[in-house]
């Protein structure tokens, strides 16, 4: 170690103020922090400070996302094959999956990384961790088959519309994964609203022709509740749960899914608050359609709602991002029961856009300061009050 | 007795080097200081040229604005140096003791008889009213004011925090007059928060009280807890607190009639191989305390706890009024992966690293600041360990883009540093929250004078 922490410090001086490579300071000081925890040590105030930080954050948001991801990538390879007419085998279907995710992920690291490098550098800033956990969550919100070159562009427009030109990392209004999502969904709707695009190599034409890939989400609204795969095999409430459904990489396992919640609320991580008040959200307005149903989505009973779709994955990982979401504890809970009750009223009586978690979320997202606004007010006209009656 | 008030949010960092229940023995030294920087907002003027003898409560320096407040030697001997900083700023004043502690020969009043402007003459004049502080802004009391209502704690939940139950054990006359000498310059019922978790014979009964109990993690202890807690101030009042050991001391003042300024404090802190309590006078200086006393060698040395208190030399001088000296390790290595570990032996409020699995573990923390500083990302943190009525960080956000309304909106004159040092403490973001808050306060209390 201290031979690496002497390599490191002989070449410090080049990226330092004066030295030939001045200007890579921050992609430097990048690596540096990576690789060590700094010696910078207390100068003013609390002279003891939380072993927490912005990477370890972000890492354990990581670790939370690893369950859906590995099944996200056997899912894959298992639809691919099903739709093949084929019966799927554990290992070729990880090894398809693998083989359509791994570079997904790569195209969205790469390209979002290059970006926040690049504006930290301009900006002379260190450089933020905050992309580290969205490079991940935009493959999992991919459909298997998205081509390469729109993760790209809508990586690059998350991060530059999304984020950068609100100031980075912190300063955004939208969460920038579901903006790259959103933009893709509006950008090409033919592409990400169809039946093909989630089975891996359905696009191209590799799979049968009488296969259908549709969602449970897209049987759903076309009026079909009693949902199926392609090969005419049953969808039972089992399969939802353990995920060999078709549908975006990461969002199919709802035990993943689970898992990583349980990482989130444990390590004090995620927010708790959230996503139990975007459940009841979700589940009271599952209740009032299911009172005033009059067609058969309308007639899904409530909690079949948070097993389709997205739902579960936009509360656990999407609604409970802390720059986006609201910032007050009663805040959190209006806003994370507004998603909830919205993404379920989107889903069901917009036809045109299934997707309504997704839509939702990022509604949210906008009214999530107003809701802040609105809380914080009430702690200042009590502060007032009690200073007009003294 | 009414029912105790329960903190429920807040935070114990459990860390190694709690005080032992003993008294340590040490010299008293020769050099002692007097730290203009101890204080908020004075501008101090020395009086005391060097080379020329003082005694016991001589004044050294006062302040500008209000001249009648002086600050007084602890010690008599020679005025031997005044240190200066950048833009002749006055840091130290530097005295050598002759042992003999002389004290000066001022009139004390007779607290039971003589009016409030002789009391507090007698304070302003032997160096004691700076004992005495005001909120909002955390300053020295204004001695033509009367304030609105007065505040004590007779705990601190500070990590590694002195026990005062121990150190004023023997003082309960010195504690009855100094309540009845606030009493008397205030005109005020002296608010009076007892932990509830603990006996308090020695606090139960002094004169002039109303007896609030807490209980709680800190900081349950600090005064801005428990003002918050009954009587938050409002814009336009005043509040004043004293420490209570101060408080026994200006009983002791106006009972033996003898300026006195030795005072107990705290020797604590993982690097400390004792810890104990210590007799010391303010701007003693830190050498003969820590004498053999350190477990390595390079440690931080702080004159207060480990959350509020200022960092010192190892032969630097004790602040004016801080009940503990804390020795803790320097943070100032690598690590390698240090995110990435499991983290059996690192301390958080989260539970992202695995040393959670273990409570009731005690650990060595050291001043790295395991991160670098990052806008705000998570939310929700300050609030967790802010007992207090605010919105913690929208008050943070205030002062740092310098919004006046909003700061006087969201509660800045409930607040002092030592209020939001767990938000520091706890920031993912490592925001510098106590400087950001002082800064602020600073700011105001100029807009407004």
């Amino acid at each position: 170690m201290s031979k690496l922490r002497r390599t490191v410090d002989k070449i410090k001086p080049h990226f330092q103020k004066g030295g030939k490579f001045e200007k890579l300071h921050s992609t430097f000081d990048a690596f540096e922090t990576m690789l060590f925890v700094s010696n910078h040590t207390t100068k003013s105030g609390a002279h003891i400070r939380d072993a927490m930080d912005m990477k370890r954050t972000m890492l354990v948001v990581i670790i939370a996302l690893v369950p859906s991801l590995l099944f996200g990538i056997y899912n894959t390879g298992h639809q691919h094959f099903l739709a093949m007419g084929e019966n799927p085998e554990f290992w070729p279907a990880v090894w398809y999956g693998l083989l359509k995710v791994l570079p997904i992920i790569i195209v969205s690291y790469v390209v979002g990384l290059a970006i926040e490098f690049t504006f930290a550098q301009i900006r002379g800033h260190e450089v933020n961790e905050g992309f580290l956990v969205s490079g991940f969550l935009i493959p999992l919100i991919m459909p298997a088959d998205v081509p390469l070159w729109m993760v790209a562009v809508a990586t690059a427009f998350a991060v530059i519309i999304g984020k950068e030109v609100f100031g980075g990392t912190g300063m955004n209004i939208l969460n920038p994964a579901l903006t790259a999502r959103a933009f893709l969904f509006f950008a090409y709707p033919a592409w990400m609203s169809g039946d093909k695009v989630w089975i891996g190599g359905m696009v191209d034409g590799q799979t049968l022709d009488a296969f259908s890939g549709a969602t449970p989400l897209a049987q759903a609204a076309a009026g079909n509740t009693g949902f199926s795969l392609g090969n005419g095999a049953g969808i039972d409430t089992m399969d939802m749960i353990i995920g060999n459904i078709p549908g975006s990489i990461g969002e199919t396992s709802k035990i993943a899914i689970l898992i990583g919640a349980a990482i989130l609320i444990i390590t004090r991580v995620g927010s708790l608050r959230i996503m139990l008040s975007m459940l009841a959200g979700g589940i009271s307005m599952g209740l009032i359609l299911n009172a005033f149903a009059v067609n058969p989505f309308m007639e899904i009973p409530w909690w079949e709602h948070l097993l389709i779709g997205s739902f579960l994955f936009g509360m656990v990982f999407m609604a409970t991002d802390p720059v986006t979401a609201s910032q007050t504890a009663k805040g959190k809970v209006i806003y994370g029961f507004l998603v909830g009750f919205l993404a379920i009223l989107i889903r069901v009586l917009n036809p045109a856009y299934p997707e309504g978690t997704m839509l939702a979320i990022l509604l949210m997202n906008v009214f999530a300061p107003l809701i802040d606004h609105y809380v914080v007010q009430g702690n200042i006209k009590k502060r007032m009050k009690r200073l007009k009656t003294t | 007795m009414g029912k105790p008030i329960k903190v429920r949010r807040g935070l114990n960092i459990p860390l190694k080097g709690d005080a032992e229940k003993q008294i340590i023995d040490v010299s008293p030294g020769k050099l002692y200081a007097l730290k203009p920087t101890d204080f908020h907002g004075i501008r101090p003027k020395v009086v005391a040229k060097p080379d020329t003898a003082v005694k016991v409560g001589t004044s050294v320096y006062y302040d500008k604005f209000h001249p009648e407040v002086q600050f007084c030697s602890p010690v008599s001997g020679i005025v031997k140096e005044i240190v200066r900083g950048e833009k002749r700023k006055l840091l130290e004043i530097i005295i050598e003791s002759d042992g003999k502690q002389e004290p000066e020969t001022y009139e004390i009043s007779d607290y039971q008889k003589s009016e409030s402007v002789d009391i507090i003459k007698t304070l302003l004049q032997t160096g004691f009213w700076p004992m005495i502080s005001q909120r909002p802004y955390g300053v020295i009391a204004d001695p033509e004011t009367k304030p609105d209502f007065v505040f004590v704690s007779t705990f601190d939940s500070a990590p590694l925090a002195p026990d005062f139950n121990f150190i004023l054990e023997n003082m309960q006359e010195e504690l009855e007059g100094g309540m009845k000498v606030l009493y008397k310059i205030t005109g005020k019922e002296i608010n009076l928060g007892l932990n509830a978790k603990v006996e308090n014979a020695l606090f139960e009964n002094l004169p002039h009280t109303i007896i609030n109990r807490f209980e709680g993690p800190h900081p349950a202890g600090n005064v801005g807890t428990q003002i918050n807690a009954i009587r938050p101030i409002n814009k336009g009042e005043i509040c004043w607190t004293v420490n209570i050991q101060n408080l026994a001391m200006i009983g002791r003042l106006f009972l033996t009639k003898q300026i006195n300024f030795s005072r107990t404090i705290a020797l604590t802190g993982s690097e400390s191989a004792q810890t104990g309590y210590v007799k010391v006078l303010p701007g003693q200086s830190a050498k003969e305390i820590l004498n053999s006393r350190l477990s390595q060698d390079n440690v931080r040395v702080i004159s207060g706890n480990p959350l509020t208190g200022k960092q010192i030399d190892k032969d630097g001088y004790l602040s004016f009024q801080e009940n503990q000296i804390c020795v803790i390790p320097e943070g100032d290595y690598y690590e390698l992966f240090g995110w990435l570990m499991p983290g059996f032996k690192k301390f958080s409020f989260s539970r992202a690293y695995f040393s959670w699995l273990m409570p009731g573990k005690k650990y060595r923390l050291d001043t790295n600041y395991h991160g670098g500083e990052r806008a705000y990302v998570l939310t929700g943190e300050y609030e967790k360990v802010c007992p207090l009525d605010i919105y913690p960080q929208q008050l943070i956000k205030a002062c740092m883009i310098k919004d006046i309304d909003k700061m006087e909106q969201l509660g800045i004159y409930e607040v002092i540093e030592e209020d939001m040092a767990l938000c520091e403490f706890v920031c993912t973001s490592k925001t510098e929250v106590q400087s950001v808050l002082r800064e602020s306060l600073d700011m105001l209390r100029k807009e407004m004078s």
